[in-house]
């Protein structure tokens, strides 16, 4: 029987959405008070593929990435996961969606009441409930071990520093074996070397899990490596979209002027 | 300062009235604004108790995070109830004592400290005590998890915060509210007795058996299990205050002292139509 936490990833299971993107977001608009985050954007991204949204701070980038996962309502527009309009969907509809879906939060948000390890294995906790204690212990040690954090099961996670705090937090957005990914400033506050090692491990699991990943990050180097493609983002919308080499040979100002500047 | 002329099709009408507008409207936008804003308060929380109930009664349920929240609610707060309703019992004690001395009435004495701990200050006092402790408690907890995206983590990880972090407190408190009254009640008792012993010895057997004279299932039941409508002003409140906090530190904070302020002014407020309730239903 397959368990939530095999690394390798069963293709049988996978649904096969034909046509369709893992993340389609159509016309999104999200205002608060006066102010418009997003006007009207529109971005895809499929199985297996990277997508690095960029642009300055206030853009809506994390906005964007808080909409797809449902945290936030946008004010008009569509999001689709797998095929499926979120809008509307009730409160037990949009948990059976996310479920397919793992966040890492920019300060990673691990629950500081429990240790690493009750940290990865929360979502498992509560949704193989049927799964051994035995079993679940295997998986978050599973988990951990991916991420390069074996050994500190029982730390708290302010006895980590933050980069392993990252490790963590992607361990368990990994929990529940999720087709995409969504990754909202995985390098930042780290130092270069924690960086490339967050970066590194991000295209790891890409390779082995083949997910439907969305970064948003300020790092361009980062975004380089971990990307199949870049989307730059600017008062709300996408200013371009292509992988770094198109973007380089853009003749608009914005993007010249952020290349220069990362 | 005069305002602006009326251009009407009459001509060109000089301002009337101006002054008093101007001295009253910044005051009467202040007055709306604050009715307003109560009136949002009541509004959010509403919509927040809906959620909750509507999480609480489907499942899957949250049966070891209510256990956990049972402890932190009854158990942690047990001392501190007993304590204080050990310090009332002998406050009631002294006072009942030497008020009844005046009149001639002593022989009331075992009755009145029965009736004053169990009826009035038992249940009154454990809901305050419990808004300070388990209120502040579950308002800065919250807020901390609120501010520092751990409730995000938790909907984005597909479970309802609603029910693993609300429900579970709200019941937690309604459950428990009840018993602790029960332990600060007979805390009050034993150390009035005991007070009153020192004094003038009468034993346990008789004080109680002179006590509870007469009395029926009406006289304490109610006012005991009134309680658990605190714990759900406490709960809900605490809650509330918590999950719907914004920024940071200072957030937190307001939070804590929020749950508290509004969570014992509406167990006092609510007091009162408990009481004219169980008067009017009971007796």
């Amino acid at each position: 029987m397959a368990t939530a936490c095999n690394t390798a990833i069963n293709e049988e299971q996978r649904p096969n959405h034909v046509g369709a993107a893992a993340v389609a977001v159509q016309q999104l608009h999200k205002s608060y008070g006066s102010h418009n985050v997003l006007n009207g954007i529109s971005l895809s991204v499929n199985r297996g593929e990277t997508l690095a949204v960029l642009g300055r701070s206030g853009t809506g980038k994390s906005v964007l990435l808080r909409i797809i996962i449902g945290l936030e309502k946008p004010d008009s527009g569509s999001v689709c996961i797998r095929g499926q309009e979120i809008a509307g969907l009730s409160v037990d509809e949009m948990g059976e969606v996310r479920k397919k879906m793992g966040f890492l939060f920019q300060h990673s948000a691990l629950y500081d009441s429990l240790t690493v390890a009750e940290n990865v294995a929360f979502p498992l906790v509560h949704h193989r409930r049927e799964m051994p204690r035995s079993e679940r212990d295997d998986c978050v040690n599973r988990l951990l071990s991916e991420v390069g954090m074996e050994g500190n099961l029982s730390k708290m996670p302010s006895d980590i520093s933050g980069g392993m705090q990252k490790r963590v937090g992607l361990a368990r957005a990994l929990a529940l074996e999720p087709d995409i990914l969504l990754l909202d400033e995985p390098t930042a506050g780290l130092d270069p070397i924690s960086s490339g090692e967050i970066n590194e491990l991000i295209l790891k699991l890409q390779r082995e899990r083949q997910m439907a990943s969305i970064v948003v990050t300020h790092d361009m180097h980062s975004a380089r490596t971990i990307a199949n493609r870049l989307a730059l983002l600017d008062q709300g919308n996408v200013v371009i979209e292509g992988n770094f080499e198109e973007l380089q040979k853009s003749d608009i100002a914005f993007v010249k002027e952020f290349l220069k500047q990362s | 300062m005069s305002g602006p002329a009326i251009n009407t099709r009459e001509g060109i009408l000089p301002p009337i009235c101006e002054q008093p507008r101007d001295f009253l409207t910044p005051h009467a936008d202040a007055v709306l604004a604050q009715v307003n804003s109560v009136f949002e308060w009541f509004g959010s929380l509403g919509v927040f108790s809906w959620r909750v109930i509507r999480a609480a009664v489907t499942p899957p349920y949250e049966w070891r995070e209510l256990v956990r929240q049972l402890d932190e609610v009854g158990s942690m707060s047990l001392p501190l109830v007993a304590l204080a309703g050990a310090a009332i019992g002998v406050v009631i004690s002294l006072e009942a004592r030497y008020s009844l001395s005046r009149f001639g009435a002593k022989s009331m004495f075992p009755a009145t400290l029965v009736y004053s701990v169990i009826q009035i200050m038992g249940p009154i006092m454990t809901g305050l005590i419990v808004s300070g402790r388990v209120g502040s408690g579950i308002g800065a907890e919250l807020a901390s998890m609120k501010v520092t995206e751990q409730i995000d983590a938790i909907e984005a990880s597909a479970i309802n915060p609603y029910r693993l972090l609300a429900a579970t407190r709200i019941l937690a408190c309604i459950l428990m509210l009840p018993l602790l009254t029960l332990a600060a009640d007979a805390s009050g008792l034993l150390t009035g007795w005991f007070a009153q012993n020192l004094v003038e010895p009468l034993s346990f057997h008789q004080f109680i058996e002179s006590g509870f004279k007469g009395a029926t299932f009406n006289a304490f039941l109610p006012p005991t299990f009134k309680t658990a409508v605190y714990g759900l002003i406490i709960g809900t409140i605490a809650c509330f205050q918590g999950m719907s906090t914004r920024g940071g530190a200072e957030g937190v904070g307001r939070a804590a002292t929020n749950s508290v302020v509004l969570g014992s002014l509406f167990v006092i407020l609510s007091d009162v139509v408990l009481v004219k309730f169980i008067l009017v239903v009971f007796h």
